[in-house]
């Protein structure tokens, strides 16, 4: 038998506040988002990071939601599926997602990330209003804002890595973390 | 014209379209998967109240969550009162609650974009 304790301490020891692995579904969305949301009120999270901590939630899963609908329908059914994770140390959030991604696409999701990465909170704002002004509405509804709004509202840079799976696939590891940053050193940046 | 009264859900907002009475409210969370096909009637109803608007228009929007897809949306429906602002006098109430930085700035980031007057207000949590 698989020894269970192993995958316990593994999460205990990361700070795994939940996870899931499988097919990302709308239902599944709302019970993961209602989970955290209760999971926020017992621990008493101030108002002001619980709404941080949800709306990249939100984002996060949604991403994975609209790509496995829309990026391949041919893809076989392990390559569908996706791994998400919440975690909390040190009073930091991390929302930690993997999918596969083909490698075709690898170089303008990495190109993106990296415009954002090299934007400060000025010129996040500005690209936002751009791409929500002059964006096309594509029929996922996004067209492009999600990472935008990821990384404004996360107040840090992105952190992601694709991992070559094969000839066709590579695994893309995004995690987000939510800057506990108090007023005083916002208005300091 | 038709009214547009909707509850709200865990995933969508309360909407309350009153042609008549001018008046139009957006309250809760707007964060649908698919916004687009969510917001379609009231743009459409918007649209059509265009054609024969109340002299004021008075829209509340009091929103706790949006995603991304439903912030094109409200884009969109702010276009259209934009152009409703040419035949009925539109004001637009945009909640936040205090300490909510993100909220307030949605809406600044709103009115950079929209040539419609808008009013801040801030909520107790």
């Amino acid at each position: 038998m698989e020894n269970i304790h192993d995958f316990y301490t593994k999460m205990e020891d990361g700070n795994i506040l939940l996870s899931f692995k499988g097919e990302v579904t709308s239902d599944l969305l709302t019970s993961i988002l209602q989970i955290m949301e209760s999971k926020m009120e017992t621990l008493a999270e101030p108002p002001i990071i619980k709404k941080k901590v949800y709306n990249i939630l939100v984002e996060c899963l949604q991403n994975l939601y609209h790509h496995l609908e829309n990026d391949d329908l041919a893809t076989p059914m392990n390559e569908k599926s996706a791994l998400f994770m919440i975690k909390k140390q040190d009073d930091e959030y991390s929302i930690m997602t993997g999918n596969y991604i083909m490698n075709e696409n690898v170089p303008s999701m990495k190109n993106r990330l990296d415009t954002i990465n090299s934007m400060d909170t000025l010129q996040l704002k500005t690209y936002y209003k751009e791409v929500l002004n002059n964006g096309e509405m594509s029929t996922k509804g996004g067209g492009g804002l999600g990472m935008i709004d990821i990384a404004r509202k996360s107040g840090k840079k992105l952190e992601y890595r694709f991992d070559k799976v094969d000839n066709k696939f590579s695994f893309f590891s995004l995690n987000v973390k939510v800057a506990q940053k108090t007023k005083e050193e916002k208005e300091n940046v | 014209m038709e009214i547009i009264i909707l509850e709200g859900t865990p995933k969508t907002p309360t909407v309350e379209f009153k042609p008549l009475e001018g008046y139009l409210l957006l309250r809760g969370r707007s964060i649908p998967e698919n916004s687009i096909e969510f917001y379609k009637p009231l743009i459409d109803g918007l649209e059509a109240y265009n054609q024969n608007p109340q002299p004021t228009t008075n829209v509340d929007i009091q929103l706790e969550y949006f995603n991304t897809s439903s912030s094109k949306c409200v884009l969109d429906v702010l276009k259209k009162l934009e152009v409703i602002n040419g035949n009925s006098k539109v004001t637009i109430n945009w909640y936040y609650e205090e300490d909510d930085e993100d909220m307030l700035e949605a809406g600044e980031d709103y009115q950079a974009i929209i040539n419609v007057p808008f009013k801040m207000v801030e909520v107790e949590e």
